[in-house]
């Protein structure tokens, strides 16, 4: 069922309408089985992937929970008679059954994930190998929807509770709620039990001013999705799957629509999602704060995707960076290669390595190993030339100078977006190829000839894109500027908020694109 | 706690860390400065703070850190 469907309006629609009128207690059994009826039309199958993963974590968490109490009765009973050494004892003892355990709940879900979304990709490469395409026939698995991330929720929710940040939850049906919410099943965000528990169990009573905000995410969201993002997408897939015809500038134009598009889309999606949610008094955390107004790729990451990026830090680059393993190695290099070099070399490792998962875990394909491998050396080089910058700028003067930060904010932008092409073309050395006619057969009159007219996009839909685009960057800018979302500013003065409610609306119906040529699809995220 | 301020200046010397109280929620300080920050606390106080207590609220001031530490070092 995609979000842009009639459908899933009309779905959702009926449940907002059902979710106010049960009672409280009833309403987060009614939004599972709505999430579980949402899931359903993806294939019934995947609801046997969702349900062993949750329940694993589930299962996993509550005996670890009991292990703790037992612990802490044993402690309490004890307490006047245990010496230091029994209580050191009885601690680690404790935390090695949960550690056990741990592990086993991220073996079998890390497991489900790699068997369904990587099999084949692994079956592809030792048939590479072997130098023969039929060595080992491919399974061809249909993989889950959403399995990425929700998968990522349940190992964050069984490594909380083994570290004792979360208390195990007892009842089943919230930890299958929690992994199979609906808004957040297509393309996340990677929610975390301690933020998505707050709330989603509560059945918080009807607020007239939170509905209100949550439908104009959603528009705000329907908005960039079919009015830019399923626009563009038409001029972005003859590009893409015509790279000996299109080189050139043409490859500038696919990167740049490629940008608008994927912003639109997957911010779009999130909108909706954070949207519905908020309609149900729910609190969804933001994935996005304004990326596009990054001044370093470092930057970028910690805005775009947030909670897929504090995901990696917090459960794989943190974990990694502080083991005990690698503070030695971290001691061993600052001794061997100098203090400063020294101590980045334990970082870098780490960091190598998140960008690596990051990457695989985008999709199974050298593609996307590459383009996790670029944005490392991206970084590594950024971080590695930082002294440099500062001289630079120190010399220069140009430290927050205006002009300086639209020209820091515009390479991130173009590089970012160059990095970006090995998932359009998904090849890597036709990525390079097309990246390099960019600089040897650039024309320039491929912008005035008419020859953007060529690409599914007649002349109406540039100027839709463009007025599209505006409205974006415009709405971006203020919230850049001001701090301030214009959506809650709007609603401060409620006959502006329902007249750009209505114009959303109108241009939505009016200018989105929908029908022959256009491809109303899935999110992009979604894939992931 | 002046060990730790010397640790901390040597990565951000522009920062007042007496009174900052959002070296993380206003991204002065960022994941590679953490780990170099657990890396120095290890090497030069001898205390190692383990992955799970890397949040926002033990590294947003070098008092909160100090804290930690303390609180690691005495049990």
């Amino acid at each position: 069922m995609l979000f842009t469907s009639l459908y899933f309006i009309l779905f959702v629609a009926i449940l907002f309408a059902l979710y106010y009128a049960v009672p409280r207690k009833v309403r987060w059994p009614l939004l599972l089985l709505a999430s579980y009826v949402f899931y359903w039309f993806s294939g019934w199958q995947n609801l046997i992937f969702i349900t062993v993963t949750s329940l694993t974590a589930w299962a996993v968490c509550l005996v670890m929970g009991r292990i703790d109490e037992k612990a802490k009765v044993s402690l309490e009973e004890r307490k006047d008679t245990i010496t230091k050494e029994e209580k050191k004892k009885l601690r680690d003892e404790t935390k090695a059954k949960k550690r056990r355990l741990m592990l086993l709940g991220l073996l079998i879900d890390l497991g489900i994930l790699a068997v369904t979304k990587y099999t084949d990709f692994v079956i592809e490469n030792i048939n590479a190998f072997l130098e023969s395409k039929d060595a080992i026939q491919a399974v061809d698995i249909i993989v889950p929807m959403g399995i990425s991330f929700y998968t990522f929720q349940t190992v964050s929710y069984i490594i909380d509770c083994s570290r004792g940040t979360v208390k195990a939850e007892k009842n089943p049906f919230k930890v299958l709620l929690f992994t199979s919410f609906f808004p957040q099943l297509v393309q996340g965000p990677i929610s975390r039990w301690k933020d998505l528990s707050a709330t989603l169990f509560e059945g918080a009573p009807f607020n007239f001013e939170n509905f209100s905000h949550g439908l104009m995410r959603i528009m705000w969201g329907y908005f960039k999705k079919l009015i830019v993002a399923d626009r563009i997408i038409v001029a972005v897939n003859i590009l893409i799957k015509n790279p000996e015809r299109y080189t050139g500038a043409y490859v500038f134009c696919a990167m740049m629509f490629y940008a608008f598009e994927l912003y639109c889309d997957f911010t779009g999606g999130i909108d909706i999602t954070i949207g519905i949610a908020k309609c149900l008094g729910i609190t969804v955390k933001e994935n996005f704060d304004l990326p596009y107004f990054s001044k370093n790729i470092k930057e970028y990451w910690n805005r775009w995707h947030i909670t897929m990026g504090t995901w990696f830090t917090d459960y794989i680059f943190y974990p990694l960076s502080v083991s005990p393993k690698m503070l030695n190695l971290s001691k061993w290099s600052r001794k061997h290669l100098g203090n400063e070099l020294g101590k980045r070399v334990s970082v870098y490792i780490s960091c190598f390595l998140v960008w690596l998962a990051t990457g695989i875990w985008h999709g199974p394909a050298w593609n996307f190993v590459v383009w996790g491998l670029l944005n490392f050396v991206v970084i590594m080089v950024s971080q590695e030339l930082e002294p440099l910058y500062s001289k630079f700028h120190g010399k220069f003067h140009l430290k927050g100078k205006a002009g300086y930060s639209v020209f820091e904010i515009i390479r991130t932008i173009l590089l970012m977006s160059m990095i970006r092409m090995l998932d359009c073309y998904r090849n890597v050395p036709l990525t390079f190829k097309m990246l390099g006619t960019m600089f040897t057969k650039f024309r320039f009159r491929t912008f005035t000839d008419g020859s953007l007219l060529d690409l599914g996009l007649e002349r109406a839909d540039y100027v839709i894109l463009l007025a599209g685009l505006i409205v974006v960057f415009s709405v971006s800018l203020y919230k850049a500027g001001t701090k301030k979302d214009i959506k809650a500013v709007l609603y401060e003065k409620y006959p502006l908020w329902c007249v750009s409610m209505m114009v959303m609306f109108l241009a939505v119906v009016v200018f989105g694109a929908y029908g022959k040529g256009y491809d109303s699809t899935q999110f992009i995220y979604n894939q992931f | 706690m002046e060990e730790l301020l010397e640790i901390l200046e040597e990565l951000h010397s522009d920062v007042d860390y007496e009174t900052c109280t959002t070296l993380v929620d206003d991204r002065i300080i960022d994941s590679f400065d953490i780990v170099t920050i657990v890396a120095e606390v290890d090497e030069r106080l001898g205390v190692m703070i383990p992955a799970e207590e890397i949040i926002p609220d033990n590294f947003n001031s070098a008092a909160s850190l100090w804290a930690l530490i303390d609180r690691l070092q005495n049990g």
